[in-house]
C-alpha cells in the first residue's frame, strides 16, 4: 500500500522533510517509487509567481525540442533549475537525462484571456508535450503551472532524494509539498501513473484501490473538458474530480466529500442542506467512489486537505503546530517529520469528515459531513 | 376401438408426441383425480382389454382364451390435445402413478400442430435454453491492493434511479434558478416488468401487488411493479400504494379511460409511467389478449365485451412516426400528471434502439428507456415470432449504454434492461451482469411468475399454454375454477423470499468487487467471458 505524507508550512521547507517522513514508513511502501508536488515555492520561482513552470525529464533532444515548441508558442524562458545527475542512479532507477523545472513568461495577449481560457490552453500545452514525448521517448511532463513543481520517478523515496540533491537546492524550497511512496501493485511501473496528480492547480495523492475507477474514468472523460485524460492510474481520477467540484461546478471543497461519499439518504433526510445535498448525490452519482482510498490533496490559494472514503479501510492523519502542518498515512511519519507537536491535537479523520489546512497554517479546520455547509454551496 | 383404424396424414402414435404419459396399473386406484385436472384433456380414462391365455396343466386339455377388462388410464393421440408436460397429473396423483415423460427423439407433433391453418401460437418461452448472460463470469476480484468487503456486514448502497438525471452543472444552475426538475424516483433496481392484469390471474395479480406492498412498507426495499398493458383496478388506482407501481400503456390504450378518470381522485402519484412500444420475445407484434381471457372483470376494467380476443397493434395508430411517438406520448403522459412522474417508453431490442435512444437523450422529459431482449416471455406469440425474432439484450444494452457514454449521458438517461434475465435461475447473476454492461435496473417478468407461483413452464416447451387460459397453476388464467387453485398469500410470500435472496446474492458478488456505495453501472472492468467474439462485442476481457 502506497504511504502518503503531506506538509504545509508558512516557510518553505526542503522537500527532504518529507521524504525523510515516508522513509519512515517505509514498511507501507516498497520503494517502487517516488511522486512529489510542490508549491508555494521560494527563491527566484517565487518572484516569478505567475509564470508558469514545466517540470519534467527530459533528454538532451527532449530540451532541444522542448525550447522550439516553447519558442513557437511565445513563451520565453526566464528561469529554470536543470539537474543532470553525474553518479550513477540507484538501483532500479533508469538513467533518463535532465530533471527539469523552467518558468516561462508567457506571450503577448494572454493577460486578455480569461482566466479558465489560459488554464485550458496550459493543459493543452502540457498534453502536447506529454504526447510529444510519448511518441519518441524524450520527453516526460508532468506539470506546467505557475508556482508549481512535480518530480516522480522511480525507486526508493531516499535513494532518489539524494541522487537528485533535494536538499541542497534552495530553490525548490516550497511551502505545501505533498509526498507519495509508492507501492507498486496493479499495474506496470509508469511514472505517468504516480502519484500526486495535477491539473490546473488542482493535486492530489491517495493510497487503497478505487473500484469505481472504469465507470468514473468514463464519465470523466465525456465531460469534455481538456486535462480529463491520461488515467494511468486508478486514482488519477480524484484529483479530476477534485477540480471538477472546485473549478467547473464552482464548489468549495467541503462539498468533495458529499461528491465522493455521499451521505446516506437517511442521513441527509436529517441534514439542513437536504435539498441541495439530494440534487448532488443524483447528478454526481457517477462520481461516488467506492475506495477504499484516503485522499489528501491541495488547491489552488494553498488549502491543503485531507479526506477519507466511507469505509474508512485507509486510515489517516492530520497534525502540526502553529506554522506547520503534516498530513500522513501513519502516525510515524507525523512523528519524524514534526516531533515537537502536541500529540493530543492530532486528529484522524473519521468516514464523515474532511480536514483542511489553510495556507496560513494556524489551524486544522475540521469538516463534517453532517455539518451546515457555507452559504454560498 | 376400430380394428381398421384410419390412419391420416396427422394420425399420430403416442410414440410421436414429445411428451409421453407413463402410467402404472399397478398403482392407480382410478380415482380420475389426473383426468379430470389435466389441462388439455390429453389424458382419459381408458377402458382396456386383456386376454390370457389359461394353460392346465398336464396334456389333457387344450389352453384357452380368458378374455378381461380393466380401467385405466390413456393418453390421445390426436394433436389436439398433446400432452404438455405440465405434471399436473402427477402433482395430483395420490398414488404417484402417472408422470408425463420427454421424449427428445419425438418431433413429429411440431408437423401438425398447426391443424386448421392457423400457426400455433404459445405462451411463455423461447424454448432456447442457453444464455450468454449465463456464461459472464465477475472476475475483478480486490485482494490484493484492499482485502474485499463483507457482504454480510457491510451496508450496501443498492438503489437505482429512475427518471432524468441532470448533469451535475445543469442541477446547480437548476438549482440557482429554481428551473422545473424531471422527476426521479430512488427505486430497488430490480423491478417487475409489465404482465397486464388480463394476462395474469387476478390471484397472480394480487399476490405480486401484495408481495411489492410488504417489500417496500415492511422491508424499506423500493421495488416497483409495471402494470403491463391492460389497465389498473380501480381500487389500487386510488390507494396509497399506488407509488409502487409503474403504469403501463400500449398501443391498444387498454384501461386508460380508467386510470385517467381516476388521476382527480389520486391519493399519490403513480412511480412511473412505462410507454410500451415493443416487446422482445415479439418484436414488432402487438400484444393479444386472447379470448378465452376476457372474462366479466377483465372486460369492465379494460372497458370491452367480454369474450372477444383484445389485440394491440403493434405500433401506436395515431401516431405518425417512432420520433414523433416517442416525444408527444412523453410530453402528454407528463403533462397528465403535472410533470412529476417520470415517463419513458419500453422497446424491443432491435437494430433501432440506438435510434429511439438517440431521440430520447435529447428530450428533456425522457425519463430513461427500457429494452426487453429476445428472451423475455410472453403470453400470447405465435411460434415464429417467439423463436425466430428478436435481439439479444446484452449486446444491445451494451451499444445503448456506449452510446450514452460518448456523449456524457450515462446515467443521466437511465437504462432498464430486460429479456432473459434468470431464465436458468441464476437472477442475480444475470442481472450484475447487466448492470455491469449499463443498465441501471433491470426488468423481469418470467422469473417472477416461475419463483413466485411455481409456473410450470420451461424452456423445453413444457406447458407454455399461458395464452389460452387453461394455465393449470392459475397464474394466467381467468377461469376461477384455476386461479382459486393459487394462493395469493402464498405468492406475495414468495415473491419477497425471491426479493430477499436476489438481495443477498447481489451483495455477493459486487462485494468481493469491491463496490458497496453505489451501484456498479458501467463497471465492465469486472466481466469475463470465455467467448472471444463475445468478449470483443461486449469490450469485456476475454478469459479461458
Ligand atoms: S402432464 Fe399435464 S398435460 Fe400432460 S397429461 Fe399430465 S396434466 Fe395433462
Ligand atoms: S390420479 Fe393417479 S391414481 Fe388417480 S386415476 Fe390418475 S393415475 Fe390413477
Amino acid at each position: 500500500m502506497c504511504r502518503l505524507f503531506a506538509l504545509t508550512s508558512r516557510d518553505p521547507i526542503s522537500p527532504m522533510r518529507a521524504i525523510d517522513a515516508l522513509n519512515v514508513m517505509k514498511e507501507g511502501h516498497d520503494g517502487s517509487g517516488v511522486g512529489l508536488y510542490l508549491n508555494g515555492l521560494s527563491g527566484p520561482f517565487e518572484e516569478l509567481k505567475d509564470c508558469p513552470i514545466l517540470s519534467g525529464i527530459f533528454t538532451e533532444a527532449g530540451l532541444r525540442r522542448l525550447d522550439q515548441y516553447s519558442m513557437d508558442k511565445g513563451f520565453k524562458s526566464k528561469f529554470s533549475i536543470l539537474y543532470a545527475p553525474d553518479g550513477p542512479p540507484p538501483v532500479g532507477t533508469p538513467v533518463r537525462g535532465t530533471y527539469a523545472a523552467i518558468a516561462y513568461s508567457v506571450p503577448k495577449g494572454w493577460e486578455n484571456l480569461s482566466e479558465a481560457e489560459q488554464g485550458s490552453r496550459l493543459v493543452q500545452m502540457r498534453l502536447d508535450l506529454k504526447k510529444m514525448g510519448e511518441e519518441s521517448g524524450d520527453m516526460m511532463v508532468f506539470s506546467f503551472w505557475p508556482d508549481t513543481i512535480v518530480i516522480k520517478e522511480v525507486g526508493d523515496p531516499l535513494e532518489i532524494g539524494e541522487y537528485l540533491q533535494l536538499d541542497r537546492n534552495k530553490d525548490i524550497y516550497a511551502r505545501r509539498i505533498l509526498a507519495q511512496g509508492r507501492q507498486n501493485t496493479n499495474y506496470a511501473i509508469n511514472l505517468y501513473a504516480c502519484h500526486p496528480f495535477f491539473i490546473e492547480g488542482v493535486a492530489s495523492m491517495t493510497n487503497g484501490e478505487n473500484t469505481a475507477f472504469i465507470p468514473i474514468k468514463e464519465y470523466l472523460q465525456s465531460r469534455n473538458i481538456t486535462g480529463y485524460s491520461g488515467y494511468q492510474s486508478d486514482s488519477e481520477v480524484f484529483t479530476h474530480i477534485a477540480h471538477y467540484t472546485t473549478k467547473r461546478l464552482g464548489l468549495d471543497i467541503r462539498a468533495y466529500k458529499h461528491i465522493i461519499t455521499p451521505l446516506s439518504d437517511s442521513e441527509i433526510a436529517e441534514h439542513p442542506d437536504r435539498e441541495f445535498l439530494t440534487e448532488l448525490k443524483r447528478s454526481c452519482r457517477k462520481l461516488i467512489i467506492d475506495g477504499p482510498n484516503c485522499v489528501i490533496g491541495c488547491l489552488p490559494g494553498g488549502r491543503m486537505f485531507m479526506t477519507q472514503d466511507r469505509k474508512k479501510f485507509r486510515p489517516g492523519i492530520v497534525g502540526g503546530k502553529d506554522g506547520i502542518f503534516g498530513f500522513s498515512s501513519e502516525v510515524c511519519g507525523l512523528n519524524a517529520a514534526i516531533p515537537d507537536r502536541d500529540k493530543s491535537k492530532d486528529f484522524q479523520p473519521m468516514h464523515l469528515d474532511t480536514v483542511i489546512v489553510g495556507p496560513d497554517c494556524k489551524e486544522i479546520i475540521q469538516c463534517s459531513q453532517t455539518d451546515q455547509l457555507p452559504r454560498q454551496l | 376401438m376400430l380394428s381398421d383404424r384410419p390412419i391420416t396424414p396427422s394420425t399420430l402414435g403416442v410414440k410421436d408426441l414429445p411428451w409421453q404419459i407413463e402410467w402404472d396399473k399397478d398403482l392407480c386406484t382410478q380415482c380420475g383425480r389426473c383426468t379430470s385436472v389435466c389441462p388439455v384433456s390429453a389424458i382419459e380414462l381408458g377402458v382396456f382389454r386383456k386376454r390370457t391365455i389359461v394353460t392346465p396343466a398336464g396334456l389333457r386339455k387344450k389352453p384357452s382364451n380368458e378374455h378381461s377388462i380393466f380401467y385405466g388410464i390413456r393418453q390421445k393421440t390426436d394433436p389436439a390435445y398433446g400432452c404438455i408436460g405440465c405434471s399436473m397429473c402427477n402433482m395430483v396423483c395420490p398414488n404417484n402413478a402417472i408422470q408425463p415423460n420427454r421424449d427428445e427423439g419425438s418431433t413429429t407433433l411440431k408437423y401438425h400442430n398447426d391443424r386448421g391453418g392457423q400457426p400455433r401460437t404459445r405462451g411463455g418461452r423461447r424454448n432456447s435454453e442457453e444464455s450468454l448472460l449465463d456464461q459472464i463470469k465477475f472476475m475483478r476480484i480486490s485482494m490484493l491492493t484492499d482485502p474485499a468487503l463483507d457482504a454480510g456486514r457491510h451496508e450496501f448502497s443498492l438503489n437505482t434511479l429512475l427518471g432524468r438525471v441532470l448533469s451535475p452543472e445543469q442541477s446547480l444552475k437548476c438549482m440557482a434558478e429554481n428551473g422545473w426538475k424531471p422527476p426521479v424516483r430512488e427505486i430497488y433496481p430490480l423491478v417487475i416488468g409489465g404482465m397486464s392484469f388480463g394476462a395474469l390471474s387476478p390471484n397472480m395479480w394480487e399476490g405480486l401487488q401484495m408481495g411489492v406492498a410488504y417489500l417496500n412498507e415492511e422491508l424499506g426495499m423500493p421495488v416497483r411493479i409495471s402494470t403491463g398493458e391492460g389497465g389498473c383496478p380501480p381500487r389500487l388506482l386510488r390507494s396509497k400504494f399506488l407509488k409502487y407501481v409503474i403504469l403501463q400503456i400500449a398501443s391498444g390504450y387498454f384501461g386508460w379511460d380508467e386510470i385517467i378518470h381516476a388521476i382527480p381522485e389520486m391519493q399519490v402519484d403513480p412511480c412511473a409511467i412505462e410507454i410500451k412500444y415493443g416487446q422482445g420475445a415479439k418484436p414488432g407484434d402487438g400484444g393479444l389478449l386472447m379470448w378465452h381471457k376476457v372474462n366479466k372483470l377483465i372486460a369492465a376494467i379494460r372497458g370491452v365485451p367480454t369474450g372477444i380476443s383484445l389485440p394491440s397493434p403493434p405500433t401506436h395508430q395515431t401516431q405518425y412516426s417512432i420520433e414523433e411517438s416517442v416525444a408527444k406520448m412523453i410530453q402528454s403522459m407528463s403533462m397528465a400528471w403535472g410533470f412529476r412522474v417520470p415517463v419513458y417508453p419500453k422497446i424491443s431490442a432491435s437494430s433501432t434502439s440506438l435510434a429511439v435512444l438517440n431521440n430520447l437523450t435529447r428530450n428533456p422529459y425522457a425519463a430513461g428507456l427500457a429494452i426487453d431482449g429476445e428472451d423475455g416471455g410472453t403470453g400470447a406469440a405465435y411460434n415464429v415470432s417467439m423463436n425466430h425474432m428478436g435481439h439479444p439484450i446484452a449486446s444491445n444494452l451494451r451499444d445503448c449504454y456506449n452510446a450514452l457514454v460518448v456523449t456524457g449521458q450515462q446515467n443521466e438517461l437511465p437504462l432498464m434492461a430486460g429479456g432473459g434475465i434468470g431464465k436458468s435461475g441464476n437472477l442475480a447473476a444475470n442481472a450484475a451482469a447487466l448492470i455491469m454492461l449499463g443498465a441501471s435496473a433491470v426488468q423481469v417478468g418470467k422469473y417472477v411468475m416461475q419463483a413466485g407461483a411455481g409456473c410450470l413452464g420451461s424452456e423445453k416447451d413444457r406447458c407454455n399454454v399461458c395464452n389460452i387460459g387453461i394455465c393449470p397453476k392459475g397464474i394466467t388464467s381467468q377461469d376461477p375454477r384455476l386461479y382459486r387453485r393459487l394462493d395469493p398469500e402464498k405468492v406475495a410470500e414468495r415473491v419477497v423470499d425471491f426479493y430477499l435472496s436476489f438481495d443477498t446474492e447481489i451483495k455477493k458478488i459486487i462485494a468481493p468487487l469491491g463496490r458497496s456505495s453505489s451501484l456498479p453501472i458501467g463497471m465492465s472492468d469486472a466481466l469475463g467471458i470465455s467467448d472471444r467474439d463475445a468478449a470483443e462485442r461486449l469490450g469485456i476481457k476475454y478469459v479461458v
